[in-house]
């Protein structure tokens, strides 16, 4: 019972979560699955089955229509992850300014492969699919961070300062 | 000419203050105190605006699709969900000037009779998100949004609804699904949004490039943006040029360039990375055909190729492909367009939503079978199975994902099969580094 309780918003969030219900005509407050996961997945870092039953109750709508939500939008981790997600972009455009070697780089760099989190808690790789910042390339996102142009040299400075 | 970023650098320009000492929102002024909405749709026909998402729909004629029935709420959904790799120019343009969008998202309402729109942002965006949500708050103590816009007596609310990470939501039903709090699946039409979109209401979607050109029509009519281009290739175009080019970025032309003058021009792309010579060109986001170097300069009857809808095309997909998004790929000679079809290959397998058998199965199949030859496992038979397998997704699915994802493996083919032959010919030579094959006597070979 004790975990259970400790899933729930901050009084600030729930009021903002009560704005965002009021976007939506009457009645249509389903909508607001999506905003309301961004902010649970800033809360609580990933989307624990028990943080979507709480978007579940927010709603007053089945756990599992947030299940099916949840798990069809890529950008909502299902799993536990580290203190920062690196997603980085390994589509066309990317490709084309050297991302693979960058990105090689990283997986070196943290001694993990994507998809992987260091033994420390700190990092996680993901790959995702284009970011629209093709002509900023080799590129990969922090949170809401873009961080673009990426060397191997930058690659360092990002690690070494987030490492701190 | 630049309509959408005339002002894009001037400092302070994401405020509104600044935005209005530059001529922002006079169209709001001028279309809610002195015009009717038909007048406004109107000048929006007038100017043979064409959606600037990808299919090039016009904008005005969308807008008289819909359907106005008594009592019944109406809404204007803006399509920020850029996603088509290469596009990267309506990221840019809310970034920069949120409020030029926000400035036609209220033109855009008014002339629709929408009392409540939305902004669907892919979630990846969430730092565009906060930068709108501020100047839409702006614009409501400002008064042009909000009850009784200018003493008009027409409200307006304006919301921006995130995305969760989906390509597919860029595809009009699949947003409304997604707007309405479920999966990106796309709807079969009809009925159209226009008639049954949004909680079933009469619904618009338009891109967010489109919404944003109509203030400019609005301050200076639908006669005067026509002027601008070639044929029915009207006003200007954003395009966001990546690759190997000296500049990338984000560029505002006037339709109508050539496409030499866009690659190899100053003021544009200015021209191959030192030392590097153009070998092909994906123009209009990943879903449309690569074209070698000679046929995306040239038409087949040897004429110069413009940017226009029609130019791209000509030739159809034979010798063509499409102005599309404006997402503008370039690539050099160390390109392997092997490994950059597999990379298109693999995206449009990772989003395709799984409704459809023939996306769902055929993008698989497609992305394990390149994945093959590219890593030299390649067999005799692959070349024609991708070609089978794309001709069986095309025109065979609920919405176009399954042509996007079928094209760019076909274009490749057609104009680099040699290359996906070498590489089935000499996979010792294909999976070393860095390898691309160099087609005797091309341009780019020299």
């Amino acid at each position: 019972m004790e975990a259970k309780n400790t899933i729930v918003f901050p009084a600030e969030t729930l009021d903002l979560v009560q704005k965002i219900m009021k976007r939506y005509p009457e009645g249509k407050h389903k909508s607001a699955i999506l905003p309301i996961l961004h902010l649970a997945q800033a809360e609580w870092k990933w989307c624990s089955p028990e943080v979507m039953d709480y978007v579940a109750s927010l709603l007053s709508i089945a756990p599992v229509e947030v299940y099916e939500v949840a798990s069809f939008y890529t950008m909502f981790h299902l799993e536990p992850v580290g203190e920062h997600v690196i997603e980085y972009c390994r589509t066309g455009p990317c490709c084309l300014m050297g991302g693979a070697e960058v990105y090689d780089h990283l997986k070196k760099r943290l001694g993990i492969q994507t998809g992987e989190t260091t033994s420390d808690g700190k990092f996680t790789i993901k790959e995702v699919e284009c970011l629209a910042a093709c002509g900023w390339g080799p590129v990969f996102q922090i949170r809401e961070k873009f961080y673009m142009q990426l060397t191997a040299e930058k690659v360092d400075q990002i690690i070494d300062e987030l490492s701190k | 000419m630049k309509i959408l970023t005339e002002h894009i650098d001037v400092p302070g320009i994401e405020t509104i203050d600044v935005f209005c000492k530059h001529g922002g929102y006079q169209a709001v002024e001028k279309a809610i105190k002195k015009m009717t909405p038909d007048e406004v749709t109107e000048e929006v026909k007038k100017s043979g605006l064409r959606g600037r998402g990808g299919a090039g729909f016009p904008v005005g004629m969308k807008w008289s699709f819909l359907a106005k029935p008594e009592g019944i709420p109406r809404y204007l959904v803006c399509n920020a969900d850029e996603s088509e790799p290469g596009t990267f120019k309506d990221h840019y343009l809310m970034w920069k000037s949120p409020h030029t969008l926000i400035e036609g998202m209220i033109v855009s309402s008014f002339a629709l009779g929408a009392n409540t729109s939305y902004i669907y942002v892919r979630g990846e965006l969430m730092y565009v998100i906060h930068i709108l949500e501020k100047a839409i708050q702006e614009a409501y103590d400002k008064g042009y949004l909000g009850k009784n816009i200018l003493g008009s007596g027409y409200d307006l609310d304006l919301y921006v609804q995130p995305g969760g990470g989906a390509y597919i939501c860029g595809e009009e039903t699949a947003l409304l699904e997604s707007l309405e709090g479920k999966r990106g699946n796309p709807r079969i039409k009809p009925p159209f949004p226009a008639v049954k979109g949004v909680w079933q209401c009469p619904t618009v979607v338009n891109n967010v490039e489109s919404i944003a050109a109509t203030s400019w029509i609005v301050n200076h009519g639908g006669d005067a943006y026509a002027a601008i281009g070639v044929g029915r290739s009207t006003g200007t175009k954003l395009i966001s040029a990546s690759g190997h080019i000296r500049k990338p970025g984000v560029y505002e032309i006037p339709l109508g360039i050539t496409v030499e003058d866009f690659i190899y021009s100053d003021e544009w792309c200015g021209g191959i990375r030192d030392g590097h010579k153009l070998k092909a060109v994906v123009a209009g986001g990943s879903s449309v055909p690569i074209l070698s170097a000679e046929m995306i300069l040239n038409t087949a009857d040897g004429e110069k190729r413009l940017m226009t809808y029609e130019s791209l095309s000509d030739g159809g997909f034979a010798t063509g492909t499409m102005l599309g998004s404006g997402g503008f790929i370039v690539m050099d000679e160390t390109t392997c367009i092997v490994h950059n079809t597999l990379t298109f290959a693999r995206f449009y397998h990772h989003e395709s939503c799984g409704q459809c058998s023939p996306c769902r199965e055929g993008t698989g199949w497609m992305d394990k079978v390149i994945y093959r030859i590219e890593h030299g496992k390649g067999r005799k038979e692959d070349i024609d199975l991708l070609v089978d397998v794309a001709k069986k997704i095309e025109g065979n699915t609920i919405c176009p994902l399954g042509d996007a994802a079928a094209w760019p493996v076909a274009a490749a083919i057609r104009h680099f099969r040699d290359e996906f032959e070498w590489h089935i010919e000499h996979p010792e030579l294909a999976i070393q580094p860095g390898a691309v094959y160099m087609r005797p006597g091309a341009s780019w070979a020299q």
